[in-house]
């Protein structure tokens, strides 16, 4: 696309619904990332035919039938693998990939880590709602110990799965968190997320209103989400709560919740930096795990690197500089000939 | 070519020279010592002589077992004849045995009288138990029913390669190249071919360039002046159809293939693969012609590999992806979802020894019911096999066009034996190829439907769906593993809309049996016995066959290349004779499916050993039948 020549396509909304019905259930979270995802896509000058949406099973992996651009709904927990054949043909599709924990972590983990720390330019949108949903509620990779469900009564003894860490972990590009409810965030992190090229991965904590309901409660209710969260900015300190009187503080390796005043003042504070080329503090704030820390939420990471899909396009076209389209004749010919007559 | 050999020049009066019309010859010893190479080597030598090949390379699944021992013995059979040859060959007029281990495991395979050639350097005490002899064999008398040459080889290639600056392991290394030279000589072969490889190959290494270069011309020339072996033998030209030649090997004509027909499609092939035995080849072949613009992506797994050539197809490329039978396991459900979504995919399943990892290095055709069912659902796909190496080629390049021309999913049943093997191919015209046509919707109304709105579902009179490809302005559209709704493409639930679905796909694989050859018969048209196979016993069937019918059997063969849906005279065929033998590496595939199908009292000739059927074996079930 070149927007530099011609006109954008002015897009609403409404542009990007389909006309099929959306199915989730009342209250779910999803119909929240439904809409900002239209919205931050609307505004954004790509033509509706450049945007594929791919998913594979679960709630969430339903998305692509709901937005009128191309959408392929794949099978389970292998959509970054049919996102990843599409980008090589055709680099010129913005790709999205849709998926959940139990998708994406669980069955889908092995394509998840490797389309990551290949880079192939596709943003990974993942549904974190720590349940089952469509297979009516057992416990996920991410569900914390001790979950109650139909498949662990006495509560999930699995260790979860932190997905930022798993993607940091990954060598992801871009690493980000937000919330389903907070809408213009939300928002806003889509829209970079399609700015940046590379693999860029955003884990959304999604409320399921059936089996897990309120799972998030700490970071979304509005009497105590500000202590319980904290707003990355690139460049600005670690300030959260109410009052925005605690900080991060590194203490050695490891970060420490502080309040300020009383000799510790902001200077004493970690400063987020999304561009550090070493992964070691955005790996640090993923690692912060209510109700210890309060959970960031915004832009861990985003740096640039080449992009498979570019660096696979780039190898074939430096063959063809050097030695020329290949010729079907030379081929053929490519060993010993010998003529009978 | 004209081939100039000084060595023949200066001929040892002393030696006799005899003509014979066919020999099969096989090289054998350590998996270190070279015995694929030295195949190899004489196998060029060979074709471009102008003799008819086919060749048998067998190897063990361990790259390097220890060294020695039954387990690492690695073989390569040449058959190359002055006629028409189909097979590598089931008796071996010559053996070449590089150690003890290979003397046990292949004396068995060698003809009574046969020529063996041993490396007597290498039956010391040590080796001899690893290969489980009591006794040397070189001393004992048990060889006396062949013509035996003890060659102290190691000792020969050393000093042939004495002047050149080597360590003496580099050194030894070379011994395959004497062992091959003397074999050169035996047979009145060209050392020019393989003078020029070793030039090629070893371009940046000079000593050992110069040690493989004089050690191939000493062991030549050690059959010439040394009077050890007597006689030696010329098999003259073979007569074939005339045309330009090269060798070919099954993978190597499939990578071509693919190439070949998505560059007359016009379309970018993508293909993805997770390395496996004995299908890795393709891969390698295929990431060193990207200028053709294929694009090579080695999978982090099998289901990758699929889901990144179903996502490059749905894209509007040709997305191909190979493996092997355990890889097709893990593969099912992606195939699932590419005859839901109707979308082209090509996966080649280069068959081996199963189940589970079974026998990765060995071949077997066990794989056909599994590309016919195995996936959840009624989930049909069209399946093709290549009958030899040569025809990888032209079953690549058939399954390209039906995946396109059909929009559905096709399988390739190649095998380890087609795989590896290799026979001389007649290089094809370019402009003599057919071009496949493939057309993409440009606007919604292009389907035709008068609605403005584009229809993914809707079909053509053979219920051939459109390819719209993401990036088209106008034909945004969704598709999915969940149930279709005809036409319009979206989910449904409704239950006559699914048996009316699941109908549909069956139809359309059904009416690809209108685009294809019909099957041709081999023989009489009719009598008493018919000889059905498929894949690579194509060899094997037709040379027992041909012998059978110079007998005076009335016998005929034929041979199924496309499996899924079966040309439209099959059942008319199999109608014709009284009796139907089905030859498979199975313990009775096809023949379940032909019996099924049509009704007839097919018997089988099933053989599971890892290795392809003898002529004699076949030959003998033949007579035995109309006995």
């Amino acid at each position: 696309m070149s927007a530099a020549t011609t006109a954008l396509p002015t897009l609403t909304a409404k542009d990007l619904a389909s006309d099929q019905e959306v199915r989730w259930c009342p209250g779910c979270g999803d119909y929240s990332i439904l809409a900002q995802m239209k919205k931050a896509l609307a505004t954004l000058g790509i033509p509706r035919e450049k945007m594929i949406f791919i998913s594979g099973i679960g709630c969430s992996s339903r998305f692509p039938y709901y937005m009128n651009t191309y959408g392929f709904h794949t099978i389970h927990g292998r959509a970054p693998t049919f996102a990843t054949g599409l980008k090589v043909t055709n680099p010129e599709l913005q790709v999205w990939v849709i998926t959940g924990d139990g998708d994406g972590l669980s069955i889908g983990g092995n394509h998840l880590i490797h389309a990551i720390r290949r880079n192939v330019d596709m943003k990974i949108v993942l549904f974190n709602n720590e349940i089952y949903g469509l297979t009516k509620g057992q416990y996920s990779p991410t569900s914390r110990i001790g979950t109650r469900t139909k498949s662990s009564p006495q509560g999930s003894i699995d260790n979860p799965l932190r997905p930022l860490s798993l993607a940091i972990g990954a060598e992801a590009t871009f690493v980000a968190r937000t919330i389903d409810v907070d809408i213009n965030h939300l928002t806003e992190v889509l829209r970079r997320a399609s700015a940046h090229k590379g693999a860029a991965f955003i884990e959304i904590y999604q409320n399921c209103k059936i089996f897990n309901d309120d799972v998030f409660q700490y970071a979304t209710d509005k009497s105590i989400k500000a202590d319980n969260t904290l707003h990355l900015e690139h460049g600005k300190p670690l300030i959260f709560g109410k009052d925005r009187n605690k900080g991060i503080r590194l203490h050695g390796l490891d970060p420490e919740v502080v309040n300020l005043g009383s000799g510790i003042s902001v200077d004493d504070l970690l400063i987020h930096d999304e561009r550090a080329e070493e992964p070691s503090l955005a790996y640090l704030l993923s690692r912060m795990v209510y109700p210890r820390f309060p959970e960031c939420v915004g832009i861990f990471r985003a740096v640039q690197r080449p992009t498979y899909d570019e660096v696979l396009n780039k190898q074939i076209e430096e063959v063809r500089r050097a030695k020329g389209p290949g010729k079907l004749e030379d081929l053929f010919a490519s060993d010993d000939i010998w003529v009978v007559e | 070519m004209t081939v100039s050999n000084p060595a023949l020049e200066r001929k040892n009066p002393q030696h006799q020279l005899e003509e014979l019309d066919a020999v099969t010859i096989r090289f054998a010893g350590d998996s270190g010592d070279g015995m694929q190479l030295a195949g190899t080597q004489f196998t060029n030598a060979s074709a471009i002589l102008g003799n008819d090949i086919s060749t048998l390379p067998d190897f063990p699944a361990e790259i390097r077992a220890p060294a020695g021992t039954l387990a690492g013995v690695s073989g390569f059979q040449v058959h190359f004849s002055k006629y028409d040859i189909h097979t590598p060959g089931d008796r071996l007029n010559t053996l070449v045995a590089m150690n003890p281990a290979a003397l046990k495991t292949n004396l068995k395979d060698l003809e009574p009288g046969g020529i063996l050639i041993v490396n007597s350097d290498a039956f010391t005490t040590a080796d001899l138990h690893k290969a489980g002899y009591k006794n040397n064999p070189l001393e004992d008398g048990s060889l006396k029913g062949y013509k035996i040459y003890h060659i102290p080889i190691n000792k020969l290639n050393r000093e042939a390669v004495s002047q050149v600056k080597l360590s003496p392991r580099e050194a030894d290394r070379c011994k395959n190249f004497f062992a091959l030279g003397l074999v050169y000589w035996l047979y009145e072969r060209p050392l020019e071919p393989t003078l020029r490889w070793i030039r090629d190959k070893f371009a940046k290494n000079p000593a050992v360039l110069e040690a493989n270069t004089r050690t191939l011309k000493a062991g030549y020339n050690y059959g010439e002046t040394t009077e050890t072996i007597a006689v030696h033998y010329k098999v003259p030209k073979a007569e074939i159809k005339p045309g330009r030649y090269r060798k070919i090997t099954g993978n190597e004509a499939l990578a071509m293939g693919l190439v070949t027909a998505t560059q007359l499609a016009n379309i970018p092939l993508v293909y993805a693969s997770y390395p496996i035995t004995p299908a890795s080849d393709i891969l390698h072949h295929l990431s060193e012609l990207k200028r053709f613009g294929v694009r090579t992506l080695q999978a982090e797994d099998e289901i990758a590999a699929i889901g990144m050539a179903i996502g490059a197809s749905f894209g509007g490329a040709m997305g191909v992806t190979a493996t092997s039978g355990p890889g097709v396991c893990l593969k099912s459900e992606a195939i699932g979802l590419a005859v839901m979504t109707e979308l082209p995919c090509l996966i080649v399943d280069v068959q081996r020894g199963g189940p589970s990892t079974g026998l990765p290095t060995k071949t077997e055709q066990a794989d056909l019911l599994q590309a016919m069912f195995g996936r959840n659902g009624e989930c049909p796909v069209a399946i093709v096999a290549p009958c030899s190496p040569a025809d990888c080629f032209n079953m690549t390049f058939e399954a390209i066009r039906l995946a396109i021309s059909f929009m559905t999913p096709v399988f390739l049943l190649s095998d380890g034996y087609l795989a590896n093997g290799a026979e001389p191919w007649l290089i094809p015209n370019v402009a003599n190829l057919p071009k496949i046509k493939i057309r993409h919707p440009a606007a919604p109304e292009s389907n035709g439907n008068g609605t403005g709105e584009f229809m993914p579902y809707q079909r053509d009179e053979r219920l051939v769906r459109q390819w719209a490809i993401p990036g088209t302005p106008g034909l945004e559209h969704r598709i999915g593993g969940l149930e279709k709704e005809d036409v319009t493409g979206n989910v449904s639930y409704d239950p006559i809309n699914h048996e009316h679905m699941v109908k549909t796909r069956a139809q359309k694989i059904a009416n690809i049996a209108n685009d294809i050859p019909e099957l041709t018969v081999t023989g009489p048209q009719e009598g008493d016995l018919l000889v059905i196979g498929w894949g690579g016993t194509y060899g094997a069937i037709t040379t027992a066959v041909q012998r059978a019918q110079r007998k005076g059997y009335k016998v005929a063969a034929t041979h199924l290349r496309y499996l899924n849906p079966m040309p439209k005279n099959t059942a008319a065929i199999l109608k014709r004779y009284k009796k139907i033998l089905v030859p498979e590496l199975n313990s009775g595939q096809l023949r379940l499916l032909l019996r099924s199908y049509f009704l007839v009292d097919a018997l089988g000739l099933n053989k599971i050993q890892g290795r392809p059927f003898l002529v004699s074996e076949i030959e003998e079930k033949i007579a035995q039948m109309l006995s």
